[in-house]
């Protein structure tokens, strides 16, 4: 009897639960869900960047055969938005269209061939207003207003100053500022959006499979924009492929194909193209920064000034939020005090912006990071040592009234110090090549939702049958981050079952409890603990059972997995026996998990918008990157990078490893080469190739080291993996090619031709220093 | 006030309708070790051959055309684009996709490398990354880190960095020299 242990799988490499769907071409996707009788959507967009709408002529496209309906602006005059503060945009444009490829009509027709014929006999008659493609643009003096309750077209303006500034920067040995322009970028998942809606007639129903990160929200914007009872909404998530936070909110996708559906009577398969992806967008704002810090010689911070202007583009989106994280979000990574953030966040007439992977924080990363390296050399203290004497002591409240739980960053520096060899390598590298370092952080979800109810932030129900199979039911988004994976381990492990018993359903509200969706690296953390109190409830259901059949106290009854037994004497009962057991007073068994973060992690009411940043645990990252830089082409090359990352505790150190070398890679592609560029507000990077995307060739090899601070609220002291690790390489990065070849790139992307430029300048300015190594 | 019906490219949507009324052919292949027989348009993409005519959905569509490899399939055991290939073009010859691989329903060494090793999160630049893998290692069975990223050049993967698709690549060569088919 003793060689009877239950099953543990938590910390171990664990393959994905849907991989083998994945890896066979099984794996549905939206597009792929073909039947007969489907019809084809198509989105007329506008031509214009900014105009007042005279008229849409559909009298030309409505003759053409095949053509079963089209939409306009007119079909819907409800407005759309992920916060109830800031629905300011409807499927298509009514009265004025506000960027280059906003939707105007729609097209369904019985093949894509009609529909295109269609769209290209829409006749659209406009009256142009002036257009603004930069935040200083749209800010300036008399410029014309893009949306009607929005002055100087700013759509949130944030200001807060904690503790004194002036003082700070008076106590300093080194004041020093610098101005940052990040590029705007997009998450280009591969998967392009799509959308299928089947509309019911008969029973006034409608369904809809949507490629989205959060089914939940897409469900209240149908209702919204279809003006139907939520009841009557049935929305459905296949595989999706990839999000990186472009589906964190409801798109007009989705919104359109359904308004197509319901005049059609039928089926509508909307798939927009690459071109058409980029621009629906919902990427990362260009992002103008001004940053002034304060250091003693010792390191030690002492005041931070930072003002940051984030282009919108034309709608709101989540831009509100995203303003207020860039300033929330320079806390609770080091410890500091007399803090003073501007923010803007602008509208423009580009295509709107919104939460990309690391949402908010990335680009005030980048500055506050390189800004530290500069100073730090001018003081000749080490970048490490800098960081190290502003470290935080957890448990503590910053001064924004963020909870710091748990502190991994210590660990996670002391591990990247020691992999990169950087104590016997820095500066001590040959001619071109250098080492840089950075940190970032990461929420663990947001504390209270977008959309606040009232409702436990998080609910898992598991059901039990006659055949022993546990399923997991859950509304969390699988979108390839590996959810589903770490629902069913957490649930295994509380039980001690092996993986095989455990079944997880997700993604149709029919179905599954509702679940507010993937974003803000919210799952692991808070599904995770609803569904370790699910499988806690589950385990009360079998162990009253198996105390009840063994004549024995539910406190003598040891659960081992697939043995239940009084005592190590007991021959005990199989997992089948009790289960069988349990079902006799109530038949199927369904219990339900549910957890709340706590008042105490909702972030402060210091300033207009405090509560953003709050989370029960923010992850730490710590990257060394090593570079080769050719002075006379500009090419850098990343020749490796370490990553610590502290998420807590590595449920599954596979999707761990995973997560954490795509988040660096994606701060590689941002770095380095991707743009979303424009002409007078015309996408001219609407592919993968102007889109400069790193291919395997220009990618690294990444280490990563696990370090676990067992956060005291998480899942087994989990937090999240992510998101936390993709800032700190962009400072990481130009911090390396600073240390290569003595010339600091503020602005991104890093192209060759931006290097080459600096490198020039540097020359011209010494030309003597060029002969030399650069420190 | 401008005319749009020529903004955003509806001279091309002019011209690939007028494409449409072109003829059609009959297509005889071998796809997946089966023959096959339609009958397809001149104009009709490879790509949407196996999706929308034969229903095979394993094959992706990622891009507008050549940019990023989600679509690979072997043409005669070669990569290639099926965006960028004419269905009508594979006449005679083996087509093989992601559907094809595996045996007696165990999934084959490729696909137990992107499995095991996490070479597919999101997966849907899987099917094309496998597809490319499985050609590599059935014209070069010991490929080095140098072969593979040479042979994965032209494919995207927006989730992993890469790290994870190599590492998949190096266990699927062991695998195959240890008796699993690629």
């Amino acid at each position: 009897m003793n060689e009877i242990v239950p099953t543990h799988n938590i910390g171990s490499y664990v393959p994905m639960v849907d991989g083998p769907e994945k890896v066979s071409g099984r794996a549905k996707y939206t597009a792929d869900l073909i039947s007969q009788g489907m019809l084809a959507g198509r989105i007329f967009r506008s031509p214009y960047s900014h105009a007042e709408i005279i008229d849409v002529d559909v009298s030309a496209a409505m003759q053409v055969p095949g053509v079963k309906a089209i939409v306009t602006g007119a079909d819907c005059d409800k407005t759309f938005g992920v916060l109830p503060i800031a629905r300011s945009e409807h499927p298509m444009a009514r009265d004025k269209v506000r960027y280059r490829g906003e939707p105007v009509a729609a097209v369904a027709a019985v093949d894509d061939a009609t529909a295109k014929r269609a769209i290209a006999l829409i006749k659209l008659t406009v009256r142009e207003l002036p257009a603004y493609y930069t935040s200083q643009e749209a800010m300036a003096e008399g410029a014309s207003i893009i949306h009607a309750r929005k002055p100087g077209n700013i759509e949130r303006d944030v200001l807060f100053e904690l503790g004194n500034v002036e003082q700070g920067f008076g106590s300093a040995d080194l004041v020093r500022e610098g101005h940052y322009d990040c590029a705007e970028v997009c998450q280009n998942q591969m998967e392009m959006h799509a959308a299928i809606a089947e509309y019911d007639a008969v029973r006034e129903r409608m369904t809809v499979h949507a490629s989205t990160q959060v089914p939940y929200y897409v469900h209240l914007m149908l209702a919204q924009i279809l003006d139907m009872d939520m009841s009557k909404i049935r929305v459905i998530k296949p595989h999706v492929g990839g999000g990186f936070g472009c589906r964190t909110e409801a798109l007009n996708v989705e919104l359109i194909t359904a308004l197509l559906a319901r005049r059609a009577g039928g089926s509508v398969r909307m798939i927009i193209n690459r071109e058409e992806t980029f621009i629906t967008h919902r990427g990362r704002p260009q992002t103008d920064i001004r940053l002034k810090l304060g250091m003693r010689k010792d390191g030690k911070i002492t005041a931070v000034e930072c003002e940051c202007y984030q282009r919108g583009g034309a709608h709101s989106g989540y831009g509100v939020v995203t303003i207020l994280y860039a300033g929330s979000m320079l806390y609770a990574i080091y410890d500091l005090h007399n803090v003073k953030y501007i923010g803007k966040r602008v509208l423009t007439n580009t295509p709107p912006c919104g939460a990309f992977r690391g949402h908010g924080t990335v680009d005030v990363r980048f500055a506050f990071e390189s800004l530290l390296d500069e100073m730090a050399g001018e003081l000749g203290l080490d970048p490490l040592a800098v960081r190290r004497a502003n470290y935080l002591t957890a448990p503590t409240f910053t001064d924004n009234d963020l909870m710091v739980n748990s502190y991994g960053l210590p660990e996670c520096v002391d591990w990247v110090e020691k992999a990169s060899g950087w104590i016997a390598r820095k500066g001590k590298l040959p001619r071109g090549k250098g080492l840089g370092f950075a940190c970032s952080h990461y929420i663990s979800g947001a504390s209270r939702p977008v959309n606040w109810t009232g409702e436990p932030h998080a609910t898992v129900k598991i059901k039990l049958d006659f055949d022993g199979s546990i399923v997991v039911l859950s509304g969390a988004a699988e979108i390839g981050q590996g959810s589903s994976t770490i629902l069913v381990q957490t649930v295994a492990e509380v039980l001690g079952l092996d993986l095989s018993r455990v079944r997880i359903v997700t993604g149709d509200s029919e179905v599954v409890p509702k679940d507010n969706g993937s974003y803000s690296s919210r799952v692991t953390f808070m599904v995770g603990n609803a569904a370790i109190d699910a499988a806690q409830n589950l385990k009360r259901v079998l162990v009253a059972a198996a105390a009840r059949k063994l004549d024995a106290k539910p406190e003598e009854i040891e659960c081992l997995g697939e043995l239940y037994r009084a005592g190590a004497q007991d021959k005990g009962l199989n997992f089948n026996e009790v289960v069988t057991e349990a079902l006799k007073d109530t038949g199927t068994i369904t219990v339900t998990g549910n957890y709340s973060t706590i008042p105490e992690s909702h972030g402060g009411k210091k300033y207009r918008g405090a509560a953003i940043g709050g989370t029960m645990g923010y992850s730490y990252s710590a990257q060394v990157v090593e570079v080769s830089v050719d002075e006379d082409t500009g090419v850098v090359t990343v020749d490796k990078v370490w990553v610590a990352h502290d998420c807590g505790k590595a449920l599954n150190r596979l999707t761990v490893e995973g997560q954490v070398q795509g988040s660096v890679w994606m701060g590689l592609g941002q770095a380095m080469s991707e743009e979303t560029a424009y002409h007078e507000g015309l996408l001219i990077t609407g592919n993968m190739l102007d889109y400069r995307v790193p291919t395997i060739q220009d990618s690294p090899p990444i280490e990563v080291g696990i370090v676990e601070s067992n956060d005291p609220h998480g899942p087994f002291g989990a937090k999240e993996a992510g998101e936390g690790s993709l800032a700190a390489f962009l400072p990481a990065l130009t911090n390396a090619i600073a240390d290569a070849t003595g010339v600091r790139l503020n602005d991104l992307p890093v192209t060759p031709d931006r290097v080459f430029a600096a490198v020039e300048k540097r020359r011209r300015a010494s030309p003597a220093r060029a002969a030399g190594r650069a420190v | 006030m401008r005319d749009t019906r020529f903004e955003w490219g509806a001279e091309y949507w002019y011209w690939e309708s007028h494409m449409a009324q072109t003829l059609a052919r009959i297509l005889e292949l071998t796809l997946n070790g089966r023959p096959r027989v339609d009958a397809v348009p001149d104009n009709l993409l490879l790509l949407d051959y196996l999706r929308e005519v034969v229903g095979l959905t394993g094959t992706k569509t990622g891009c507008d055309g050549g940019e990023c490899g989600a679509c690979t399939v072997l043409v005669d055991d070669q990569p290639r684009l099926s965006c960028l290939t004419l269905a009508a073009g594979v006449r005679g010859q083996r087509v093989d996709t992601v559907e094809s691989l595996g045996q007696d329903g165990h999934l084959s060494a490729v696909q137990r490398g992107f499995h095991e090793k996490l070479g597919a999160q999101c997966g849907y630049c899987t099917p094309g990354f496998i597809m490319a893998s499985a050609g590599l290692l059935r014209r070069n069975p010991r490929p080095s880190e140098d072969d593979i990223r040479r042979a994965l050049g032209s494919n995207i993967c927006r989730c992993t960095g890469y790290v994870k698709i190599i590492e998949a690549v190096k266990y699927a060569a062991e695998l195959n020299a240890a008796g699993v088919a690629p």
